[in-house]
């Protein structure tokens, strides 16, 4: 018995080592997300305080010398506000439609609130130009015989107020349509058996059950209304309405650029949205006593409608047009043109596609498309498969700072991506790494944008995974890289697919990083779709606007399907 | 054959609990070719001591050795990986990979075999086809695993645990999902495979007619500890503690204190409802505090008799047919006493009956201090 004891001792320290090996990777991998999610911050708030190698508050007294803090903050909380109620308001309003009641047309109503989501916000916010613009916009040019000129401003804190709420829409479809379905109809029917008439149903067992959904709902929405970037910088700039992040993008788009200004106009914005994830946090956590999700499908009660049934419908379709179908309009009708001009009968007859093949053969277009498609793709790579190590880290292992890992993955989601980018300035200007002015630094910002959402789909399918699937592969004698390999990752392929597709989409529309991070030579699409913009040439952007809105749409659609086979709850 | 001593493993405390001991010391030996078991209620630490041999756990302290080598010893430092023991393993849910078919799952132990030892393709192809015909799956290799029933997951989960030939076979509660009539029939099948391949086999269970029906030795566990470790005759006849008693088989305990030694190893108790002769091996004082075990089946019924006058009289409370035996509750005084016997026998609730013990039936416990 000793002898063989004896011999055991070497089998132990093989074993030992190559335990080293893969601690090795899960080391790297968990240094690589907490850096890319805390070194930029740091910076950010190091050079903005540090700049002159002492502590001072120079920058920030410069910055809002010129603006005031308290009239930035009022300006950026009143649209955040405005468009998260209007937009939770109709998010709340359709998926109630579609998971409660028993509205006609279902599947065309599901995808009605979803589609818009496709849309890059650029040329969202442009198509609402070409709509609405007081001078030019083609809705003011087909109403001017009714109600006189300039009948809509898009050019005002209502108009900005309007496009963003419509931004938000589908996301908040989105979560209260899980929300709504996770409630167990049994709930409501025990109320409605124990003698509650179904207006106190709705009140009294409904609405409590729903909050935790909706407050969730109410912070993401207004989270990305704080961050959001397009809107106010196409709309509010022009009208003289400033929020933080149209003063970061001025900040450091002014000659010579004020870096210093810039981080003190990011690091309120970044307290506010940091408050707003926290609570966010806290509420979802709480909600988890009410989570009646049981991995069985309900059959959500349906509402029957009466004689509403029809002009409900009607009102989603005016929705639908006015949210979608007109801007695309728009798009594809300015495609049409050689030079701006408002819808005319003159200005149809003119219509051709010669920019299809214009902007098809337009060799920057071309190298935005190649470079676009490039970083997307290896960043949803990257990122699913990092993820996956982390979710494993987090969900398998009992690793002491396991739970830090998962909040600092979650981080990014509180930085707006203009942040990001004037963070990743402040690290990569200096830093002796050479990436600025390369494809590695767009790659270093769409990695940790996307990386709450790759950590998302990472952990909600692996907790999918019994457990006993690994522990059976130990036991067959698979070390840590064969049961990841063969087990783990074919079992998790569905839910990493998924996630891969979704920051696709969302890497092939990022706008607010990249115009602060590319350099010429390394434009991508939607920078492209911005410097178009600006030089005025609006036919072409509507071309491209048209282009990249239909690979999009059918992007999302893959990209939904998958997610809803896996489970997973788009946020 | 297995090895183990003095395992220890404490799970710690968090915000909302405290340190939860597992596993308390628990030594045991398995010797070559037998079937042992680990039976006790759910929380008693079966499955943690069995993922502690298997590698799933690491122990706190303690040693287990599987045919002589050392798989982990707190003392040297030795904690294999659970991928280098070389055991093989059923889980409770079985764990069949869903995206490989049959044969891909079984071969799976055989395909991740360190390369200097791999078997050639060939090689491999046959030992599978024997795992299979074994757990008579044969002609099923090209299925997608997902297809079978529950039953054959079972015996699938069986055939990767063979395999590779391990030198010890561990289940955790393996019969546990399935249906009865299915439990029943691969209870036998189990013992038939364990006997044929005449493997070492460590089997969790919290199911004692399971454990009685499969095991060479049973080991009893509560609270982490091992209460009795013995043949599943002996668990059952004499089982050592209260706790034993009760949770092998139905249990009648009655309360009572030794009266006087009446013959070699047999003891007259003066309970509160009668006297009764209950046996012990060892030498008992008078008036020591007992409980005393009789099993339902040799508690023994009969209409009341008016001209005896002493012996045990109760009232029916409840009666209930079990198709092949009759079971009776039966008030005595305060105490509560069950009884089988057969059907022929039944009393209604009701009526008064008289109650006699079989003889060497009842089974004397020190009470514990």
């Amino acid at each position: 018995m000793n002898g063989l004891a004896e011999r055991a001792i070497p089998f132990g320290e093989r074993a030992r080592v190559r335990f080293r090996a893969e601690h090795v990777i899960i080391a790297l991998v968990a240094a690589a997300a907490v850096y890319l999610a805390l070194v930029p911050l740091g910076f950010l708030a190091w050079r903005t305080f540090f700049d002159g190698g002492s502590f001072s508050l120079d920058a920030v007294r410069d910055a809002y010398d010129t603006f005031g803090l308290s009239e930035l903050a009022a300006n950026s909380l009143v649209f955040a506000t405005a468009s998260t109620a209007l937009g939770v308001a109709l998010g709340t309003a359709l998926a109630y439609i579609v998971v409660r009641t028993d509205a006609p047309w279902k599947p065309f109503l599901f995808a009605v609130a979803l589609v818009p989501i496709a849309v890059p916000g650029v040329l969202y916010t442009i198509a609402w130009i070409f709509l609405a613009s007081p001078r030019t916009g083609t809705l003011n040019a087909l109403l001017e015989p009714l109600f006189g000129p300039e009948t809509f401003n898009v050019f005002s804190l209502g108009g900005m107020v309007l496009v963003e709420a419509l931004r938000l829409v589908p996301l908040v479809f989105l979560l209260m349509y899980a929300g709504f379905r996770s409630l167990d109809p049994a709930l409501e029917e025990s109320a409605l058996v124990g003698g509650a008439r179904t207006r106190s149903v709705l009140r009294r067992v409904t609405l409590p059950v729903v909050l935790p959904a909706l407050s969730a709902a109410v912070l993401v929405a207004a989270i990305r209304a704080l961050e959001a970037f397009e809107v106010p910088a196409l709309l509010g700039i022009p009208a003289g309405v400033w929020v933080f992040t149209s003063r970061i993008w001025r900040a450091v788009g002014e000659y010579p650029s004020n870096l210093a200004a810039a981080g003190a106009y990011a690091l309120p914005l970044l307290l506010l949205t940091g408050i707003g994830v926290l609570v966010h946090g806290w509420i979802t956590r709480r909600g988890r006593r009410f989570e009646t999700v049981t991995g069985k499908g309900f059959r959500p009660r349906s509402i029957p409608l009466g004689r509403w049934r029809w002009p409900v419908l009607g009102l989603v379709i005016v929705y639908f047009v006015v949210s979608f179908v007109l801007p695309m309009l728009a798009l594809v009708y300015v495609s049409t043109l050689f030079y701006y001009a408002p819808v005319s009968t003159e200005s149809l007859s003119r219509g051709t596609f010669e920019n299809y093949s214009a902007v098809l053969t337009d060799s920057l277009v071309l190298e935005g498309l190649k470079n676009s498609v490039l970083l997307s793709a290896v960043t949803a790579t990257v990122v699913m498969l990092v993820m996956a190590v982390c979710a494993w880290l987090v969900l398998r292992t009992r690793l002491p700072g396991r739970r830090l890992l998962d909040h600092v993955t979650f981080v990014p989601i509180a930085v707006p991506g203009l942040v990001l980018g004037v963070a990743l300035l402040f690290v990569y200007l200096r830093a002796p790494i050479p990436v600025y002015g390369t494809l590695w630094i767009l790659l270093i910002a769409y990695v940790t944008i996307a990386m709450p959402y790759g950590m998302r789909y990472a952990s909600v399918s692996m907790s999918q995974i019994a457990r006993e699937l690994e522990e059976s592969a130990a036991v067959s004698g698979a070390g840590w890289f064969q049961s990841f390999r063969r087990v783990l990752l074919p079992l998790l392929a569905p839910g990493l697919l998924a996630g891969w597709v979704y920051i696709l989409v969302i890497s092939l529309r990022e706008l607010s990083s990249s115009l602060m991070l590319y350099s010429p030579g390394n434009e991508v699409l939607p920078v492209v779709v911005w410097e178009r913009f600006e030089s005025g040439a609006f036919p072409e952007v509507a071309t491209l606007g048209v282009l990249m809105t239909v690979v999009l749409v059918i992007l999302v659609a893959g990209a939904h399907r998958l997610s809803t086979r896996i489970g997973v709850r788009a946020a | 054959m297995l090895n183990v001593s003095n395992l220890a493993k404490t799970y710690p405390g968090s915000k909302h609990n405290g340190a939860v001991v597992a596993v308390d010391d628990v030594s045991f030996e398995v010797p070559e070719g037998t079937l042992f078991t680990l039976l006790g209620p759910s929380g008693c630490g079966k499955t943690t001591a069995l993922r502690c041999v298997a590698g799933l756990e690491q122990p706190d302290g303690g040693e287990i050795a599987v045919a002589g080598r050392l798989l982990f010893s707190s003392e040297r430092g030795i904690c294999l990986p659970a991928n280098a023991r070389g055991l093989g393993m059923v889980f409770q849910s079985y764990a069949i990979w869903p995206h490989m078919n049959v044969f891909d799952n079984v071969a799976f132990p055989l395909a991740v075999a360190p390369r200097r030892q791999r078997r050639s393709k060939p090689q491999i192809k046959e030992h599978v086809e024997r795992a299979l015909a074994l757990v008579r799956l044969d002609g099923l290799s090209d299925r997608p695993a997902t297809d079978l029933s529950g039953g054959q997951q079972q015996r699938l989960a069986l055939a990767r645990a063979l395999v590779s030939e391990p030198p010890l076979l561990l289940l955790d509660e393996p019969l546990s999902n399935l249906d009865a009539k299915l439990r029943e029939e691969m209870r036998f099948e189990l013992k038939r495979l364990q006997h044929e391949v005449g493997i070492t086999t460590v089997f969790v269970t919290h199911d004692q007619a399971e454990a009685l029906v499969l095991s060479d030795a049973i080991a009893v566990m509560q609270r982490g500890r091992m209460e009795q470790v013995g043949s599943p005759r002996e668990i059952y006849q004499q089982p050592a503690s209260r706790f034993v008693a009760d949770f092998i088989g139905a249990a009648n305990l009655i309360e009572g204190r030794v009266e006087q030694r009446a013959a070699d190893g047999l003891y007259t108790v003066e309970a509160p409802a009668g006297a009764l002769l209950a046996a012990f091996p060892a030498e008992l004082a008078a008036g020591t505090g007992v409980t005393v075990v009789v099993r339902p089946e040799h508690v023994l019924v009969r209409p009341a008799d008016p001209s005896a006058a002493n012996g045990w009289r109760g009232i029916v409370s409840a009666q209930a047919f079990l198709g092949d035996s009759v079971e009776h509750v039966i008030q005595v005084g305060e105490l509560e006493l069950r009884a089988r016997g057969s059907p022929a026998l039944a009393v209604p609730p009701g009526a008064e009956v008289s109650l006699s013990f079989a003889d060497g039936s009842c089974l004397l416990l020190p009470v514990q201090s």
